[in-house]
Formats: structure tokens, C-alpha cells, sequence
């Protein structure tokens, strides 16, 4: 699958970070805990449900604005899917959203 | 020489082993801790604390029947103030709508409800109890709910058949995540094993079943299997190794390295009263005893494979070689594999679904 750009990535159910004040951050699922640093971690603090994956990506793409802005896209949209895959992801569809439409 | 410890991840908390369930196929040991002797509210929030300052970052409640406990509520809160992410593994049996709101709130982040087949006759045969239909209620419940859902289904040479229509429960209840656990070969397992364990075309057509799920099912529903030991090329990492991955505290608070440990001759087990649990995992002798691979037999230890299966698990080398620094026989390498193969053949050379109602041994419930 690709995710819609509109879409705005949630956390699922029974995920989540782990608290900002702990030695190293965790994303916690349901029987299994994944160390995320780094890119990984500005992807994951970003899936709100109110931020788009076009949003997402822009905020990247400004972050590491040393790196090609196509492949920071494209290394996002394949993390997403990832996560979507192990059920730490929902996608909400961007069309029902009113901060979608006010942007 | 011994190893020195790595950070511990995991806590397996033993609530109590009180449930209202009798399954042939328990995990506990066949001497069940008695309720007189259970850790107070106190005792383990002061554990989960300290489970979590020695780096532990999930916790599962687990018994018998967590639920058991009156306080099971204070004991989530506690957990998740300590920093854990808590998960519930539970019968659902003594859950009513209000106790499950309570759940909610106190934070619990993810419930795993058993089940023990795909209807009430053999669910009742295999628990010694009637439970089905009041899982089911459970269930809808918590479909109602914004609270993370794994289903267990429990199987094994009696219920194998029934994988489409357990498949199909959890399709038609859209919850995101189901584990079909083969039994594993300890405790009232072990001694119902005859009954228990599937012919290698019963598991061969399982597992074709269940991958074609998995493939159809991708970002829908997670599906998990494990198949049963026997029946592997080679050993399961058990508990991701021995006092590498995991702490297991029995309801008395006993610190274990996994369930079944106490039936290894001449560990002795702490206690959290005594100690703390970071020193326990630290420096006592019965985590230090098979961890790292300075206690492998030659065979192990030459292996490629020693950081990947840590030579197996020790329960099964115990139970199956008497020896729990043997090679896990179910290891295809295993110079004494010869055991479990016999176990095989006579397994194969029956029928995989007997007519007929074993004579099981029901797991009694403590005092």
C-alpha cells in the first residue's frame, strides 16, 4: 500500500511512546517494545491524527534539509507502512478532517 | 567465570495462581502457590517500581487468573505510574462491564483474552469449566472499548480443527491482533502431553492455514503462531535467553528466570521481600547459572547458532534428558534428539482426532 498524503497517521490503539523523561524513548506495542531515535523517533512523535503525511513529510524534509528531499519522502512513506503493517498505525482519512480542509 | 548481567525487559508478574479455569495444558507448575502466601498490593508496586529503575519496560499480568486478586486495579495503576506498559492476560471470567471501565482508567494498554476453542463443548472440555459463552460476552465488551485486544486461542491435537472457525471469531470481532500458541510441553502439559500433542500432518496443514492468513490479513490483523517444540529443526530462544531478557516473579515473590524453573534441581530461588529485585537478577546464583554460554556443553558452544537459541531451554533438557545443561533435545543437532523423536512416532502412529475423551488431568485450583 501507499499512504494517502492527506491522511492523517495516528498511533493505534495499545501503542505508544514511552515517556519524554526516560534514557532512551521506546515505542510500545502490544508484546514488543522498539528502541526509535533519531529520524525514526521524529517520524513516530509526529503520527498525532492531526497532522497529515504531507505534513509530515514537509517537517522532515525542513529537519534534514541536508538530505534529498525525494528520498527523506520515500524513506518516510516506507516507515508508515511499516508500522501500519505491524498494526502500530492507523490512517485516518484525511477527507473527513476539518484541519485538513483549513489548511 | 560467570556473565554479567544485561538490562532485564521484561517482568512476568504471577498475580496469584488462583483461576477460575482448569486447563489440561497450564503453564503453572504442578505445586501452585497458595493464596496465604501472596505479595500484598504494597509488595508489588514496590516491585514494579523497581522492575522498571532496572530497566524493565513491559509488564504482564498474568496467574492463574490476575483477576483474581480484589486489587488487581491498584495493581495496574501502580504498574503504569511505575512507567511499565501493562498487559492483562486474562480468562476475562471474573470481568463485569464496571471492573473493565476500571481497567481502562487505571491505563491498562492492551488485554489478552484466552480462549480455549472455537465452541462451548470443547472449550468446557479442555477448561474443566463452562466459560465459553461468558468469554464471548467479555469480548463484546471490550469491542466497545478503546483499549488494545489480543485474542489467544490455545491449541493442540484436540482443537486444531477447529482454526478456521477460531480464525473466523476473531475476523468477525475486527480485533487487531490473534495468537494461536501451540502448547508447549511443562508443567500439567507435560503430563497431559499423549493427548496434547498434534501428528505432523495435523501441524503441516495448521501451519499452511495460518500463513495463508497471515499473507491475506497483512494491516488488518496480526496473526502469530508458534508451533511446538517437538516438532522444530531447532531449539527456541526460550525466554530470549536465561536471565538475559526476562524476570518471572511466582505469587509468593519468588524471582524466577521463566515459569518452570523450579523444576530444575538445586536452584534456589530469592525472593523480593529479602532483596532487591535488581540485585536478585544481578548477582543471584540461579540467574547467573545457565547465563551467557560459559555453562554449554561443548556441542552448543561451538555452534553458530548459541547467541541466537542460548542452546535451547533448560526446563525441557530437565524434563526430557534429566539434565538441565544438556542441549535442548528437541535441537536436530542434540545428541540425545532420539527422545523427542520417540515421542513422535507415537504420536504419528495414531489417529490425529480420537473418537474418544482422553482421560485428562485437570489443573485443581490452590488454596
Amino acid at each position: 500500500m501507499t499512504p494517502d498524503l492527506n491522511s492523517r497517521p495516528r498511533l493505534a490503539v495499545g501503542c505508544r511512546l514511552n515517556e519524554k523523561n526516560q534514557p532512551s524513548r521506546v515505542l510500545h506495542m502490544p508484546e514488543k517494545a522498539l528502541r526509535v531515535s533519531g529520524p525514526s523517533l521524529e517520524i513516530i512523535e509526529r503520527c498525532d491524527g492531526e497532522r497529515t503525511v504531507q505534513q509530515i513529510v514537509s517537517e522532515l524534509q525542513r529537519l534534514y534539509s541536508k538530505a534529498e528531499p525525494k528520498k527523506v519522502e520515500a524513506d518516510i512513506l516506507e516507515y508508515l507502512v511499516r508500522l501500519h503493517d505491524q498494526r502500530a498505525l492507523d490512517f485516518i482519512s484525511g477527507e473527513s478532517s476539518q484541519s485538513a480542509e483549513t489548511r | 567465570m560467570t556473565s554479567a548481567a544485561p538490562t532485564p525487559l521484561g517482568l512476568i508478574a504471577e498475580l496469584t495462581h488462583r483461576c477460575p479455569l482448569h486447563c489440561v495444558y497450564c503453564s503453572n507448575p504442578l505445586e501452585l502457590g497458595r493464596r496465604a502466601g501472596e505479595l500484598s498490593t504494597e509488595q508489588w508496586a514496590r516491585v514494579f517500581r523497581e522492575a522498571a529503575q532496572a530497566g524493565v519496560l513491559q509488564a504482564d499480568f498474568t496467574g492463574g487468573e490476575p483477576l483474581a486478586r480484589p486489587d488487581a486495579v491498584d495493581l495496574v495503576r501502580a504498574a503504569r505510574a511505575s512507567g511499565l506498559y501493562v498487559s492483562l492476560i486474562t480468562s476475562g471470567l471474573p470481568l463485569d462491564e464496571a471492573r473493565l471501565d476500571e481497567l481502562v482508567q487505571a491505563g491498562i494498554d492492551h488485554i489478552q483474552l484466552s480462549f480455549q476453542g472455537a465452541t462451548e463443548d470443547a472449550a468446557s472440555e479442555f477448561s474443566g469449566t463452562k466459560s465459553h459463552s461468558q468469554k464471548l460476552l467479555v469480548l463484546d465488551w471490550l469491542k466497545r472499548r478503546r483499549v488494545a485486544l489480543t485474542l489467544n486461542f490455545v491449541i493442540h491435537r484436540a482443537n486444531l480443527h477447529q482454526l478456521p472457525e477460531m480464525l473466523a471469531m476473531a475476523e468477525t470481532s475486527g480485533v487487531g491482533r490473534i495468537e494461536f500458541a501451540n502448547v508447549q510441553y511443562y508443567g500439567w502439559a507435560f503430563a497431559n502431553r499423549e493427548h496434547l500433542l498434534p501428528t505432523r500432518e495435523q501441524l503441516d496443514r495448521s501451519v499452511e492455514f495460518l500463513k495463508q492468513a497471515q499473507e491475506r490479513l497483512r494491516g488488518k490483523m496480526q496473526v502469530e503462531f508458534v508451533v511446538p517444540d517437538y516438532y522444530a529443526k531447532y531449539p527456541k530462544a526460550c525466554m530470549g535467553g536465561w536471565g538475559k531478557k526476562m524476570i518471572l516473579i511466582t505469587p509468593n515473590g519468588d524471582v524466577l528466570p521463566c515459569h518452570a524453573a523450579r523444576i530444575i534441581p538445586g536452584l534456589q530461588f530469592e525472593n523480593v521481600k529479602d532483596r532487591s529485585l535488581r540485585e536478585i537478577w544481578e548477582t543471584s546464583a540461579a540467574f547467573q547459572k545457565f547465563r551467557g554460554v560459559e555453562w554449554m556443553p561443548d556441542l552448543c558452544k561451538s555452534c553458530d547458532r548459541r547467541e541466537r537459541d542460548f542452546g535451547g531451554c533448560r526446563c525441557q533438557a530437565m524434563l526430557l534428558t534429566g539434565d538441565a545443561a544438556a542441549t535442548d533435545p528437541v535441537c536436530s543437532l542434540a545428541p540425545q534428539r532420539s527422545i523427542v523423536d520417540a515421542v513422535l512416532a507415537s504420536v504419528n502412529a495414531s489417529e490425529g482426532n480420537s473418537q474418544v475423551r482422553p482421560n485428562w488431568l485437570y489443573r485443581p485450583n490452590p488454596a
